[in-house]
């Protein structure tokens, strides 16, 4: 049913880098995330499974706040990124989406050059002095997100021109050229064909070098193959949180055993 | 018989065929409707389409032609001698009609039986007094000649009437047979409906597309005949507008076109950063309280007769600004009718115009295009700035030409608001007008249609028609442009 997982992943225990204590979620009156107590380390990626509407996608945009631009939206309980509260009213959600990167389930890159795709937040940044900076900033960026050998003549051409696998890394670099320190991923892969997802997925491992990954996806042999971690959500509850081979051999909980084995979901 | 009762007659003609049919159709299955081709109602439906529409179309080519037809057999039977005294046979053909129209109304009221009012002769009675009476005013006295055009035109108009009337109820009848003979359980009456709902589409497009047609040839032949009675060049390099009907008049339409293009500049400064920073407000900084409040607020601005935005200008902003820049501010306004204040109003006039557009449109951005900008650490304004106006920006453009339309094409305000002199100046506060304007004033009142100051309308007319359509080619442009680089 999914690949073997990858037990040789080796698991080294790096340093935590977002903790989550109590929170909760709610949109209006429905109670989305319950009491979500979870450690997401450096330099690892961490897949978020479980089946639709479990919240999975709700919990990863409260890592960033995006959570913020919706009206009815509230989150309560404690997020820190570094040991720094990241809903202390003193952060700015701004600053803190620089830091910690997203990319959507379907690509979004913007109506403009490929060039401009990438050299956008950099700029909003100021992460360049000058043109041949922000030059270097875009050639180095594509390059992390496997994409610059395909674009490199064609930086001027509009983002939206290129097929849908070449599009999310597009984003996948875009989101890296702010030089973020977490990137959050929300089913980059749903809305891509086999061969793009797996040269989505070689990416991800690459980036897992520098950064902490945390991706949300429907695809257990995804979150097989890519992820070091894996925290399984259902129905607003952080379920089971462990090592990707345990989780996919070894599960704890009845709830876990049932999904990754397809009787629910 | 009129033909209200004609058209009554095949309506009911038609309801009845609708209730048969649709019986009949039920009757070939048995009574089950499942057994059908289509539902019971299409066949009640194919059979009162065919007892209506050839009948109607009949009758609507019928009413076309019929007086056409009639006016020229009555205008080859007048004499030549008829013709000589008034100056041409159309002014007589009209008489004819007008006195024949005359003998319908006294036969209508009773003041006439139908059989004197086809035997009276001109040199026994006054027939303009026996009409006056009925309240037919005629304009010169009847002459024999024109008398018996009219009564034989009102013997044909009786027959085409009695003929049309038989060939419409004899359509109506054969439709209705033949429709209800074919009704039975295999008869695809859905398909037949459906056509007949195609067509009726298609027709209601042609009605407007031909009605455009039919303005622009009108204006067309209208000013051709104003370049025929004054020189083209005069008209649009003229720098001097003072038309006067004693004759001698200076057209020129280049103070008109100032006054407009310098009223719509105005216009469109107050009306396009105003409407679109309130459309990004309510489209992506307002709450959903806030929103469903202003948003119809500010469309009530749209709802406004513009006569009431004039009546604004002349009592409220006129004076205002006649505070401030008039005698006693800085001396620079002479009358509270001027440019600058047609101009602003009119731009109060176009904020809901520009701003519920670009509000459509800003809201038509996927939303992943904000999540992707603010998950960027972008703020808000750079969002709106970086992404979403780019992204809108060919509707938005189509937005403001659309107002920038309207603005060429105001009236009242211009009337009310900026005066009436036709003047080149680069005074904001100077009084000015414009072209719709002066179309105004120069087919007010008693206006000779066969002089240039009159006909000089329809060049005006067709020289706005000219540039709105420009506006809306370079809008059609702009638009298509950018979406082949976005999309």
């Amino acid at each position: 049913m999914y690949d073997t997982p990858n037990l040789e992943n080796k698991v080294v225990t790096n340093e935590t880098k977002i903790s989550a204590r109590g929170c909760q979620v709610y949109y209006g009156d429905t109670h989305a995330i319950k009491d979500v107590d979870v450690d997401i380390e450096d330099k690892t990626v961490t897949a978020f499974i479980g089946p639709s509407g479990c919240g999975k996608s709700t919990f990863l945009r409260c890592l960033n706040r995006m959570n913020d631009t919706i009206d009815v939206c509230r989150v309560e309980g404690d997020i820190t990124l570094d040991g720094e509260d990241i809903y202390d009213p003193k952060v700015d959600p701004v600053q803190l989406r620089a830091k910690v990167g997203m990319v959507f389930q379907k690509p979004n890159p913007f109506p403009k050059s490929i060039y401009d795709n990438i050299a956008y937040g950099p700029r909003i940044h100021g992460l360049a002095k000058n043109k041949a900076d922000l030059d270097d900033i875009v050639e180095k960026s594509l390059r992390r997100g496997a994409i610059w050998d395909e674009v490199k003549d064609r930086l001027d051409a509009p983002g939206t021109g290129l097929s849908g696998g070449q599009q999310q890394r597009l984003c996948i670099a875009r989101a890296v050229a702010t030089e973020p320190e977490v990137l959050l991923m929300d089913e980059p892969c749903s809305a891509l064909d086999p061969i793009a997802t797996a040269q989505v997925e070689e990416l991800i491992d690459e980036l897992r070098q520098d950064y902490s990954v945390v991706i949300v996806t429907h695809s257990m042999q995804q979150a097989a193959r890519v992820s070091q971690k894996t925290a399984f959500f259902h129905l607003g509850n952080l379920v089971e949180y462990g090592e990707t081979g345990q989780i996919f051999t070894n599960p704890q909980d009845p709830r876990t055993e049932s999904y990754i084995t397809g009787r629910i979901g | 018989m009129p033909s209200l009762w004609l058209v009554l007659i095949v309506l009911a003609l038609a309801v009845a065929g609708y209730v048969i049919g649709r019986r009949k159709a039920l009757g070939s299955a048995g009574g089950d409707s499942r057994a059908l081709h289509s539902l019971p109602s299409y066949y009640g439906s194919n059979v009162a389409i065919m007892t209506i529409v050839p009948a109607f179309f009949i009758m609507g080519v019928w009413l076309l032609v019929q007086p056409l037809y009639i006016d020229n057999q009555i205008s080859k039977t007048l004499p030549e001698e008829a013709i000589a005294e008034s100056s041409t046979r159309g002014l007589v053909m009209s008489d004819v009609r007008r006195v024949a129209e005359g003998l319908d109304i006294a036969v209508a009221e009773g003041a006439m039986t139908r059989e004197y009012a086809s035997n009276i002769r001109s040199e026994f009675t006054d027939v303009r007094e026996r009409l006056g009476q009925v309240g037919v005013a005629l304009g010169s006295e009847v002459d024999h000649f024109v008398l018996r055009a009219a009564q034989q035109y009102r013997s044909l108009a009786n027959t085409g009437q009695l003929l049309m009337t038989l060939v419409v109820l004899g359509a109506a009848t054969a439709g209705f047979a033949v429709s209800v003979l074919r009704t039975n359980a295999e008869f695809r009456a859905r398909n037949v409906v459906e056509t007949a709902i195609r067509y009726l589409l298609v027709f209601a497009a042609t009605v407007a597309i031909l009605t455009t047609i039919g303005i622009v040839l009108s204006l067309v032949f209208n000013t051709i005949e104003f370049f025929r009675l004054y020189p083209a060049r005069d008209f649009f390099f003229g720098t001097t507008w003072s038309p006067s009907f004693g004759g001698g008049s200076e057209l020129g339409v280049v103070p008109l076109l100032w006054g407009t293009f310098y009223i719509s500049l105005i216009a469109l400064a107050v009306a396009v950063p105003i409407g679109l920073f309130a459309a990004v407000y309510l489209s992506e900084y307002a709450n959903s309280h806030v929103r469903s409040v202003a948003k119809p607020l500010l469309e009530v601005l749209a709802g406004i007769p513009t006569i009431v935005y004039g009546l604004f200008a002349l009592l409220t902003v006129g004076p205002l600004l006649m505070k401030v820049f008039g005698d006693e501010g800085i001396g620079v306004m002479q009358a509270g009718t001027a440019v600058m204040t047609a101009g602003l109003v009119m731009g109060i006039m176009l904020i809901p115009f520009v701003s519920s557009l670009s509000d459509d449109i800003i809201n038509a951005v996927p939303q992943a295009m904000r999540d992707g900008s603010l998950g960027l650490g972008a703020t808000q304004s750079e969002t709106v700035k970086q992404v979403v106006l780019p992204a809108a920006l060919p509707g938005i453009v189509g937005a403001i030409l659309l107002a920038a339309s309207r603005a060429i094409g105001e009236t009242m305000i211009v009337v009310l608001g900026a005066g009436a002199a036709a003047r080149l100046s680069l005074n904001p506060f100077d009084a000015m007008t414009t072209v719709t304007a002066k179309v105004v004033s120069q087919l007010t009142g008693d206006a000779d249609f066969a002089s240039p100051e009159a006909l000089v309308a329809f060049a005006l007319g067709m020289t706005l028609f000219v540039i709105t359509l420009g506006l809306n080619v370079l809008a059609l442009y702009i638009v298509r442009k950018y979406r082949e680089q976005y999309e």
